[in-house]
């Protein structure tokens, strides 16, 4: 029996534990604890690598043609999940064609050439940054406009007003509308006074 | 000219409303193909295993007549609703229909064949990473492109054929194309 008695003082402070709770070993409170977790939550998210599609066995072994394949790949569009790059999509289209732009990649081309191997199939759609032409100007030029008359018509506005107050002040009055308004004033001060 | 300035937001609600209406209707899926209007890209696709050694699809059985190339896969879910009809097509043989097997592995791509009919006459399989596919600028199956007699691609339609979509758009184009 000599174990047994030696087993539970081994076992004492176990016991204290669960009486007095998790408290004991400096638990945080659960306000604490919430903080904490909102920091690890934050963290997680701050700090996450953003995840790419791109698998292993997809890499070229040359390190410059990959970052080139990569950078190719972050203005191409997936097809299928139509926001996101070939380089961000699981879509199998877009393994397709990271494989395929490493294809040519490999093949000699330059950056141009992939990109319009890549257009000539897809259409301008296909770049997510689209191209500066005749068809795009208004996509490109038309914020500037918009934001060109907008500054005209401010200006023009204050300009109106600037002027409005800038104006000469109105030349003084001869001794005959002086008397004029004395007259009035008078005939109409003790009406109102009588009011 | 006060009272024209008065009106204008209601003009720019009334466009912008308009425009935005139209984009409601508008499937963001089908992509204006620039293929239109350009050779079938060069392609000799091997044939599907059972089919026969010849019933591969290459560029050069592309001419000579209106064809049609369909694109599909066993993989491929709504190919299955577009499958019938393809089958009913092929009885009024009115125009060649040619498969692209995508993406598949060609026994996975013959075995669905001879679950859901074959509507076929030359059936090409195309693997991952779908080069022909690239070539043709698919972006999903099931997809549909009208091949003119000099080997041109006229049409392309994207998802699966209805018996609508047949009549209303790619017959008449067949038609005309035929004449």
């Amino acid at each position: 029996m000599r174990w047994l008695s030696l087993s539970r003082r081994a076992l004492a402070p176990l016991a204290w534990l669960s009486r007095h709770g998790a408290r004991a070993l400096n638990a945080p409170t659960p306000r604490a604890l919430g903080a904490r977790r909102l920091f690890m939550a934050s963290a997680i998210i701050l700090f996450a690598a953003p995840a790419l599609a791109v698998n292993p066995d997809e890499m070229l072994k040359d390190p410059a043609q990959e970052h080139r394949a990569r950078e190719l790949g972050k203005d191409l569009r997936c097809l299928v999940c139509q926001n996101q790059s070939i380089d961000d999509s699981d879509a199998d289209l877009a393994k397709d064609l990271r494989v395929i732009v490493r294809e040519r990649i490999s093949a000699g081309d330059s950056d141009d050439q992939v990109r319009k191997f890549v257009v000539d199939r897809y259409g301008d759609y296909v770049l997510l940054k689209p191209p500066f032409k005749g068809t795009t100007l208004v996509l490109w030029v038309g914020p500037f406009v918009l934001f060109a008359v907008a500054l005209a018509v401010v200006f023009g506005f204050y300009r109106r007003r600037a002027g409005a107050a800038a104006a000469p002040p109105p030349p003084p009055l001869s001794a005959d509308e002086k008397r004029r308004l004395e007259k009035l004033l008078k005939e109409t001060l003790p009406k109102e006074k009588g009011k | 000219m006060r009272r024209a300035l008065f009106l204008l937001p209601v003009i720019v609600f009334g466009v912008m409303a308009a425009l935005f209406v139209k984009g409601l209707t508008m499937d963001p899926k089908v992509i204006p193909s620039v293929l239109i209007n350009r050779p079938v890209p060069e392609m000799s696709l091997a044939a599907l295993p059972g089919r026969g050694e010849n019933s591969g699809l290459a560029t050069k059985d592309l001419k000579g007549r209106v064809s049609l190339v369909n694109i599909y896969g066993s993989w491929c879910i709504a190919c299955v609703q577009e499958h019938p009809y393809l089958m009913e097509y092929k009885k009024q043989g009115i125009v060649p229909i040619h498969g692209i097997d995508w993406r598949d592995d060609p026994a996975l791509g013959a075995a669905w064949l001879k679950k859901h009919g074959d509507p076929y006459e030359r059936v090409g399989v195309d693997p991952a990473p779908g080069r022909a596919a690239v070539d043709f600028g698919v972006t999903g199956a099931p997809e549909s492109f009208i091949v003119d007699k000099d080997g041109i691609i006229r049409y392309k339609h994207i998802g699966p054929i209805s018996p609508e979509v047949w009549t209303k758009t790619l017959l008449p184009i067949i038609r005309e194309l035929q004449k």
